[in-house]
């Protein structure tokens, strides 16, 4: 559905995205994780051709990035962190905005409002709602035209964890509805839950993707299992045939509390691969 | 057309809410009101209140709400959205415009009660021209600037240049030299001859002039910065 190759990009000489090969098919959740500044923002303009690229191709609908049409961008619905709402109108009224320009009835409003749970906030003033509240608003806009591809840039950024996974609900029944979900953020736990595929993006450079947990298994360079037991003492063991005689033992005595494997999360993956943190700039 | 009328109905909702806009559109008409009821003075021309605040209304009005509501929406990126979901940036500030036409014609009709009815038809023709170029130099200041900051603080000077000229242009004669090659000072001499024989052929041709110069800046300053 969505297919970039050699993509580059430079603004005033410097580069922010260099050699960026993508494929993401439909019906997916793809994530694209990267600390702030890493080009995220830049990418999803360019693939919804609010921006131009220096070179490679973008392809959405098999179409280039460039020539999208009216009838293309009324496909895609896109969240970005940045894009405002009419603060002086109720949630209703920002909502027949968009109903009016993509033709969708009127009847429509209500139901999306209900399924980013502002039902009971229609008539409130956006001038007044939460940051929590806000997102949501912004999410049901997306929704208003029913859109094939979702792009959310950041869609949970600095909300709190109920807002959060009132969102990410939102995200999964849009997914399982068979919309394509393309995601940036930088919470891996966020990442994690929701996406199939991830890229991990660094300084304009894709340095590894994959499933979450393909890509957690293939940086597990200490393979071993950590063992938390009831007297509190913690032991670590190879993840291996030569520590199953232990490992059972311990566990028929009952004298295990906890027991892990020593895949590293997201997080570490990425430090490991360039040695910043995902959300260092938020620290 | 559909996405024209959208954002002119998006933009009269808004204006019952957003009272600085509300108060520019309703000023003019109401002062005049007032003061063509409540003063009357001795050697007081006829319809004084209405051609003074007539001309003061095409200088401030249209600019301040065309500059305000474009610079707005840039800011708060709401503009940027209304783009993404396929409203083109000239259905966009045609849009604007005719809403902000349509509403100061509205108050135009009420500042023209006080006329002879033969006269109504010359007056609003007079007040729809000086609106255009108002919304033009107003969408120029809105484009051009960054924030609704800026673009008050662009707006304002060219805003008391246009709407206070012409009544200062009364009382001062070197006022008045260079008042007349501002529009507004001409449109103030056709209101109060009601006849473009008030302006004759130079001011016929500083009108032009401003006219094109407003159109040139807005073109200017859409082809340099667009709507982003």
């Amino acid at each position: 559905m969505i297919r970039c190759r050699g993509v580059e990009k430079s603004f005033s000489g410097k580069k922010v995205l260099s050699g960026i090969d993508m494929d993401i098919p439909e019906g997916k959740i793809f994530g694209l994780l990267g600390p702030s500044g890493a080009g995220k923002t830049t990418l999803i303009r360019i693939i919804t051709g609010q921006l131009g690229y220096d070179a490679g191709s973008v392809n959405i609908f098999d179409r280039e990035a460039r020539e999208l049409t009216r009838d293309d961008n009324k496909k895609i619905g896109i969240m970005m962190d940045d894009f405002g709402v009419y603060e002086r109108f109720s949630c209703r009224d920002n909502l027949k905005v968009f109903a009016d320009i993509y033709g969708t009835p009127y009847g429509k409003i209500d139901e999306t409002l209900e399924l980013v749970g502002l039902g009971d906030a229609a008539k409130k003033s956006a001038s007044d709602l939460s940051k929590g509240m806000r997102a949501r608003l912004q999410l049901a806009r997306v929704f208003m035209h029913s859109p094939e591809i979702l792009f959310l840039d950041e869609p949970t950024s600095g909300l709190d964890p109920r807002s959060q996974k009132a969102i990410h609900r939102i995200i999964l029944d849009k997914k399982k509805e068979g919309r394509t979900i393309f995601l940036t953020t930088h919470n891996m736990e966020e990442a994690h839950a929701l996406c199939d595929t991830v890229a991990l993006l660094n300084e304009g450079h894709i340095v590894d993707t994959g499933a979450p947990d393909e890509l957690c298994r293939k940086y597990d360079h200490k393979k071993t299992i950590s063992i938390h037991l009831r007297s509190g003492e913690s032991i670590e063991l190879a993840c291996g045939a030569e520590s199953a005689e232990r490992i059972g033992e311990l566990m028929k005595s009952g004298s295990v509390e906890t027991i892990h494997s020593s895949e590293p999360n997201l997080e570490t993956v990425f430090l490991e691969l360039t040695g910043k943190k995902l959300e260092e700039d938020d620290k | 057309m559909k996405n024209i009328l959208t954002i002119i109905k998006k933009q009269i909702k808004d204006t019952l809410k957003n009272k600085p806009v509300l108060i520019q559109f309703i000023m003019f008409p109401a002062m005049t009101l007032i003061m063509e009821n409540a003063i009357k003075l001795k050697d007081m021309p006829d319809l004084f209140f209405t051609k003074l605040f007539a001309v003061m209304y095409i200088g401030m009005a249209p600019l301040t709400a065309s500059a305000s509501i474009i610079s707005e929406e840039k800011e708060k990126n709401t503009l940027r959205v209304l783009m993404m979901a396929g409203v083109r940036p000239w259905e966009y500030l045609t849009g604007v415009a005719a809403y902000i036409w349509i509403l100061c014609m509205a108050g135009a009709g009420i500042m023209a009660v006080g006329l002879d009815a033969k006269d109504v038809p010359f007056f609003m023709l007079v007040m729809g021209v000086g609106f255009i170029i108002s919304i033009l130099i107003g969408a120029f200041v809105g484009i051009f600037a960054k924030n609704q900051m800026v673009s008050t603080s662009l707006m304002m000077p060219v805003m008391m240049i246009l709407s206070f000229s012409p009544m200062l242009a009364m009382f001062n004669d070197k006022i008045e030299k260079a008042a007349r090659f501002v529009y507004t000072q001409q449109l103030r001499q056709t209101v109060d001859h009601m006849s473009f024989d008030g302006i004759g052929n130079s001011g016929a041709l500083i009108l032009a002039v401003n006219a094109a110069a407003a159109l040139v800046l807005f073109f200017i300053a859409f082809k340099k910065k667009g709507l982003e």
